[in-house]
């Protein structure tokens, strides 16, 4: 017998034991800073990057099984990696690995809480997603979701002496909480009486009807659309994330939402058997929805971790949009194109995961750098803090949707597998989904407005305020966490086929169909997913066709001219007196979005009248389903506790007389 | 596969060199129908040698970034003309990037374009990217409907077997694709900065978009970027040609052929340039708010197109 033995899940498992062990080591020394971020995180940052491999290598392999006697007596935990989950622990070991790295260049002494403490909760939130991720019974699965929930919740609050941030900490913890229901009633649902509440129970047995299976998909929909920022549900994403330290913004953003996405694949395409053609247009209504709603809140948002924050409810809209068009064509049969829809889903969720903890750093490192999170404030970053800017352009670039960056792969097979409706057998739909894609292309098309926005105004220009021209760049340990997601930006850009391939063992498990087979056809440097002469795309060539013609035109200019450069005043019209307040601000920037999509904003404005000795502008925007759904869903809460507080009058003998009255009650009754 | 990359570097260098000339032509027209003496059809190939001989001035505050824009712009429209088929459909190029891919390289040129804008920091910068963005994400989305259409129908998003389908069609006027035209000529008004969206001959004024992104350019990178918007102009011309009335654009193969399909080629940009012009003529240019309403309504005609396809003609 060979000393070693590859068995991916067992060095899963151990990999997340070894991040408890990581976190339980930050409690030893905890106020030695030095400890936590030299030895303790980029030891993370490398399990992370040796769960990524492990997982890559467990993809092609067969299921696993492992039944670990923790837990309650009688109730061990089961464990299991297949492809769907390997592709999950590949996504979350690489982020996870960048954002380790950037956290240990990131971490200072005396901010929020010690180092070690942080590490214990960052290290737990890590393992629990990946348990999340191998979990193949629903007690496990709750188990690790609610760690998740809760050691997250701990480090959004990390800042807990800020009154706003203790009470977005609040509403996310409510929010994971509602979510978390629905999807213990969806395990209830879908165990069906069979004994367990082991997967493999699950997927053995079907609800009684099609009613019930549709109460599990929408129980589903609802508890994991909590966590994702599905629309209604979204209102603590914009609140947390801005509030915790931009690494973990990132992780929250990047994989923890993913955790969602997981688990609706995971209830509908493994656990149910069957599925009905409306539940995806469900889905894709919401998704599109949620998307354009995402990316218009982004639009105007003047805070950076916020305008962020809106892009991840868009971005999860657009993965939604796949999975519902996966629902969709896997309905009616038609498998290959569920598998293209999945696989453009499944690449979207890997991108988001690049560019999102990218740019949530990047905002990381500027806040550090300036100490200002407002867009107001900044500007002209790119001259103090060349490294970070131009690792920034790579994302923004990426999640704007511009080929050859990753972000255009997954937008052009999405609109590859809206194109390919028209042979979906029900008319109205046949008609219907192409004008949901007309809704797609605006939501991207708005994506590069935002991110427009959001690179021009924090690193282009002259910079607004007088203290950013101090700022530092990025160095050590931040700059490489930083450089790891902006490479794998670019290489998921570039070379999209060997991932492709990759995920065709996911979609052969959900759906039992690849698109694999077209695309090695063409060679690994087409993505063709149906045949050639129908669609392909090729980034790379694009990209050494772009390159290769600037490089010559630059030397063709300089050999046929000159590089003669002189450097002046900007020209401006002629106007002589500039200062940096007269460009566009984040609110100038978005005016037209908010002029033009007045409808979706509740703006309040103040504008002064001529006759104003101190004339003051003041302009705020607001969601309106906060005050349509949270605010009288708050105001029924509080009217219900409200009447229960009668009972709570606070003196010793009247709690005596409801004991007394209990007593006399349960006697007459139980005679 | 010689023989294919040549005709592609034949195509391409042909879409390159005479896009200033497609621009004379336009602006000669647009004289004679105003009544003014025309420049002359070479006139932009005298400013671009003019410019290009220039020293550049870059302002104190201009990155890198503001540098190598240019340069990229320039080469993601040769990297467009590329893939259009203009007198040939099976171009080795095509494969590389699809009508979707094409819109794709199109919104990278502009997003570096307005970054660029940004990077001065003047007022009238960041006003012109602003601008230039939401005219983009208006004009994007009716754009990619209108390639929809001809897309349904031929089964296909590559643009060689877009337009060899159509192409082959019987000569017969299509609802779906007058619908399309329509819209596409409105996208293509407000994507290359014409009346009535943006007036490519204000300059200095508060109403100009395109004009306000480079006017911190000078000498070469004005010159690129000039370039860049000529053949931005004529691609946009040949994918309205080659959808649209794509008769006379050859098989792959037949170089006996290719001289009779440049000159089809010429004679419709001539037509092409002619109406543009009188277009211009005849319309005045409309309040930037009012740009939406143009483009909702390109958008809906593109809808629309691809709607009555699915009614009508399957």
């Amino acid at each position: 017998m060979p000393w070693f033995e590859f068995i991916p899940l067992n060095i899963v498992i151990g990999i997340i034991l070894f991040w408890i062990a990581l976190g339980a080591a930050g409690l030893i020394a905890q106020s030695n800073l030095h400890y936590v971020t030299r030895i303790l995180l980029p030891a993370g940052a490398a399990a992370g990057v040796a769960l990524a491999a492990t997982a890559f290598a467990a993809m092609s392999q067969e299921a696993a099984l492992c039944v670990v006697p923790l837990g309650l007596p009688d109730l061990p935990f089961h464990l299991r990696i297949d492809a769907l989950s390997a592709f999950f622990l590949v996504l979350l070991g690489l982020a996870a690995t960048g954002v380790s790295l950037f956290y240990a260049g990131y971490l200072r002494a005396g901010e929020d809480n010690s180092p070690g403490l942080t590490c214990v909760q960052y290290h737990l939130f890590l393992a629990s997603i990946a348990t999340i991720f191998v979990a193949d019974d629903g007690y496990l699965f709750m188990v690790a979701w609610e760690t998740m929930a809760l050691s997250s919740y701990f480090l959004v609050i990390s800042n807990h002496r800020d009154a706003k941030t203790r009470s977005a900490g609040f509403l996310y913890l409510l929010i994971a909480h509602v979510g978390a229901i629905g999807i213990l009633l969806c395990f209830g649902v879908l165990q069906a009486g069979g004994g367990d509440y082991t997967f493999a129970t699950m997927r053995a047995v079907e609800p009684a009807s099609a009613g019930w299976m549709t109460v599990a998909y929408l129980l589903a929909l609802f508890g994991f659309g909590a966590k994702a920022g599905l629309l209604p549900l979204h209102a603590w994403l914009p609140e947390a994330h801005p509030a915790a330290p931009s690494p973990v913004s990132a992780l929250m953003s990047g994989v923890m939402l993913k955790t969602a996405i997981y688990g609706l694949l995971r209830v509908t395409f493994d656990l149910m058997n069957t599925q009905i053609w409306w539940w995806g247009v469900l889905t894709l209504a919401l998704g599109l929805v949620t998307a354009l709603f995402g990316v218009l809140f982004a639009a105007v948002q003047t805070d950076m971790k916020r305008l962020l924050a809106y892009s991840s409810i868009e971005n999860v809209g657009i993965v939604l949009i796949g999975i519902g068009l996966a629902i969709t064509f896997r309905a009616f049969n038609m498998h290959a194109l569920a598998a293209l829809a999945l696989v453009a889903a499944l690449y979207h969720c890997l991108n988001h995961a690049f560019f999102k903890c990218l740019l949530f750093l990047v905002t990381g490192s500027v806040l550090h750098a300036t100490n200002e999170r407002s867009l107001g404030k900044l500007g002209g970053l790119i001259h103090t803090m060349p490294v970070v800017a131009w690792l920034a352009l790579i994302g923004t670039l990426a999640i704007a949707g511009l080929p050859p960056l990753n972000g255009f792969v997954s937008e052009w097979l999405l609109l590859q597998a809206f194109l390919l409706t028209p042979g979906l057998p029900n008319s109205y739909l046949n008609m219907l989904v192409p004008v949901a894609a007309a809704a797609l292309a605006l939501t991207f098309a708005l994506s590069g407005y935002v991110m427009v926005k959001f690179y021009g105004v924090i690193f282009l220009g002259q910079p607004r305020e007088d203290k950013l021209k101090d700022a530092h760049d990025a160095r050590g340990f931040e700059r490489l966490g930083l450089l790891w997601l902006a490479a794998g930006c670019v290489l998921l850009g570039v070379l999209p086929v060997p991932i492709i391939l990759q995920l065709g063992s996911v979609t052969t498990q959900l759906i039992g169909a690849t698109i694999s087979d077209s695309v090695v056809a063409s060679g690994w440097l087409f993505i063709t997913p149906i045949v050639p002469e129908r669609a392909s795309y090729s980034p790379l060539i694009f990209l050494v066709v772009i390159a290769a013609v600037v490089l010559l035109v630059f030397l063709l200019v300089r050999a046929f001219y000159h590089g003669r450069v002189r450097r002046g005043a900007a020209w401006d019209c002629g106007f002589p007196l500039q200062t940096s307040r007269m460009q566009d601000t984040a609110e100038g920037f978005g005016q037209p979005i908010k002029q033009i999509f007045e409808l979706f904003f509740r703006i309040e404005r103040h504008v002064p009248t001529p006759f104003d000795r101190a004339p003051y502008y003041q302009s705020r925007t607001e969601d309106r389903l906060w005050y349509w759904l949270y605010v009288p869903v708050a105001r029924v809460a509080e009217r219900l506790s409200g009447w229960i507080g009668v009972l709570q009058r606070g003196r010793i003998h009247i709690y005596l007389i409801y004991s007394f009255a209990t007593l006399i009650l349960l006697l007459v009754f139980a005679r | 596969m010689i023989e294919a990359i040549l005709s592609q570097l034949f195509q391409t260098l042909l879409a390159v060199l005479l896009a200033p000339l497609m621009l004379g032509w336009i602006n000669n027209c647009r004289s004679w129908l105003q009544n003014k003496s025309a420049p002359g059809l070479l006139q932009p190939y005298r400013t671009l040698r003019k410019l290009f001989h220039k020293d550049a001035v870059l302002a104190h505050n201009a990155s890198s970034l503001f540098r190598m824009a240019p340069y990229i712009i320039f080469g993601c429209m040769v990297l467009a003309a590329s893939i259009v088929p203009m007198v040939e459909t099976n171009l080795p190029f095509a494969y590389a990037a699809d009508a979707i891919a094409l819109v794709g390289v199109f919104a990278l040129a502009r997003v570096f374009m307005a970054l660029a804008a940004m990077d001065i920091g003047t007022a009238f910068g960041s006003l012109g990217a602003r601008r230039e963005m939401l005219v983009a994400f208006l004009a994007e989305p009716a754009l990619l409907m209108v390639l929809f259409t001809p897309a349904l129908i031929s089964q296909s998003t590559s643009l060689n077997t877009m337009v060899a389908t159509l192409g082959q069609r019987e000569f017969a006027l299509f609802p779906s694709l007058a619908y399309a035209a329509v819209a596409f000529v409105m996208v293509l008004l407000a994507e290359n900065a014409r009346i009535p969206i943006d007036n490519p001959a204000t300059h200095l004024e508060l109403t100009m978009i395109h004009e306000a992104m480079i006017l911190e350019y000078s000498a070469r990178h004005l010159a690129l970027m000039e370039w860049a918007a000529a053949i931005k102009l004529m691609i946009y011309c040949a994918i309205g040609i080659a959808l649209f009335m794509p008769w006379g654009i050859v098989a792959a193969g037949s170089w006996p052929l290719l001289p009779v399909a440049t000159l089809v080629l010429v004679a419709k940009l001539l037509v092409a340039g002619g109406g543009l012009a009188l277009l211009e003529t005849v319309s005045a240019k409309m309040r930037i708010f009012r740009a939406p309403e143009f483009l909702g309504m390109a958008f809906l005609l593109g809808v629309l197109g691809m709607l009555t396809h699915f009614l009508l003609e399957r």
